[in-house]
């Protein structure tokens, strides 16, 4: 019996021009900033444990490959999770630190894409994510009743979005066709992002059922 | 003065969301899809996987650790994964977040 591996799963060096790596890192060191700095003014200390519990989960699942469609596979990338919990920024810093790690120790994720790699995996996702599931939540009459559905919606966006900016960086990188690389990548992630869409619902079912007061934290942890 | 229950209270649920994420890691060793992900499908696909480069050095690469094979080595490395994130995160929290009333 063979068993499967955990493949290296993100972009290695060389899936984007030198340039266009080095831009990525100037976005992506600019947002952490800011994410840190409103981190320090607002993080209460009782919500420091749930930032490491949810940064050990979402590097856990990112492990777990899931089967999509005709020999392609997809595994969570959890922005969204991370941000209905933890808030934008703390999520940010979260999702900053478990792209960092597989990298530095797995050599999953070059170093000189790093900056790319946490951008559109921990960014894009984590900043966009967030703002359209409060804007859902809202419209669906407040996070208490409309939780669910709108992370489901806001965490299919977020690997949808992110693909965008990789396959962006990828056609500026002029690797491949900019028509070539966006609609193979957001073809492909709008399956994967069902996939993340049902893990993100799953998880937050089940904090609802076990631990609620913990969405209370988020606050703290803004 | 913090009572024996208060602490099981507070840090309970820290062992056990941590279990949770230790149990995913055991799952996925045995039970993850060894296909490509998206973006290694798509550059198979497209033709711009030969423009990746290998990384110029290997800690535990692949989630394999080093001189192990089987799902043990990949167990292993994902454990570590998990406690290394955790670790980082919390000095970082700690660093950063400040003790209210």
């Amino acid at each position: 019996m063979t068993l499967p591996s955990i493949h290296a799963l993100h972009a290695p060096d060389g899936f984007v021009s030198v340039p266009i790596a080095i831009a990525m890192w100037v976005a992506t060191i600019a947002v952490v900033g800011f994410a840190v700095r409103r981190t320090n003014q607002h993080l209460d200390d009782r919500a420091v444990p749930l930032l490491g519990v949810m940064a050990a989960f979402i590097f856990a699942a990112q492990m777990f490959n899931f089967p999509v469609i005709g020999g392609t596979s997809g595994h969570l990338l959890g922005g969204v999770l991370a941000a209905v919990m933890l808030g934008p920024w703390a999520g940010t810093l979260v999702m900053t630190a478990v792209v960092a790690v597989q990298a530095l120790l797995f050599q999953d994720g070059g170093l000189v894409i790093m900056g790319a790699n946490i951008f559109n995996m921990g960014i894009v996702g984590t900043l966009g994510g967030y703002w359209l599931y409060r804007a859902i939540a809202g419209l669906l009459g407040g996070e208490e009743r409309g939780r669910l559905p709108a992370a489901a919606i806001a965490a299919w966006a977020s690997v949808v979005g992110g693909s965008v900016a990789m396959a962006l960086q990828l056609g500026a990188s002029e690797v491949v066709p900019l028509g070539l690389a966006l609609p193979a990548m957001v073809g492909v992630h709008a399956l994967i992002g069902i996939g993340e869409a049902l893990i993100t619902v799953a998880a937050l079912a089940f904090i609802g059922v076990t631990r609620a007061d913990l969405f209370r934290l988020r606050d703290a942890a803004a | 003065m913090t009572t024996r229950t208060d602490r099981g209270g507070r840090r309970g649920w820290v062992v056990g969301a941590l279990a949770i994420a230790a149990l995913v890691v055991v799952l996925a060793a045995y039970l993850a899809s060894g296909d490509p992900d998206g973006l290694e499908r798509v550059a198979e696909d497209v033709g711009f996987i030969g423009a990746g480069q290998d990384s110029p050095f290997a800690i535990i690469a692949d989630y394999v650790f080093p001189g192990m094979d089987g799902p043990m080595a990949t167990i292993l490395a994902g454990l570590l994964g998990v406690a290394a994130v955790f670790a980082v995160v919390w000095l970082a929290g700690k660093a950063l977040s400040r003790r209210r009333a």
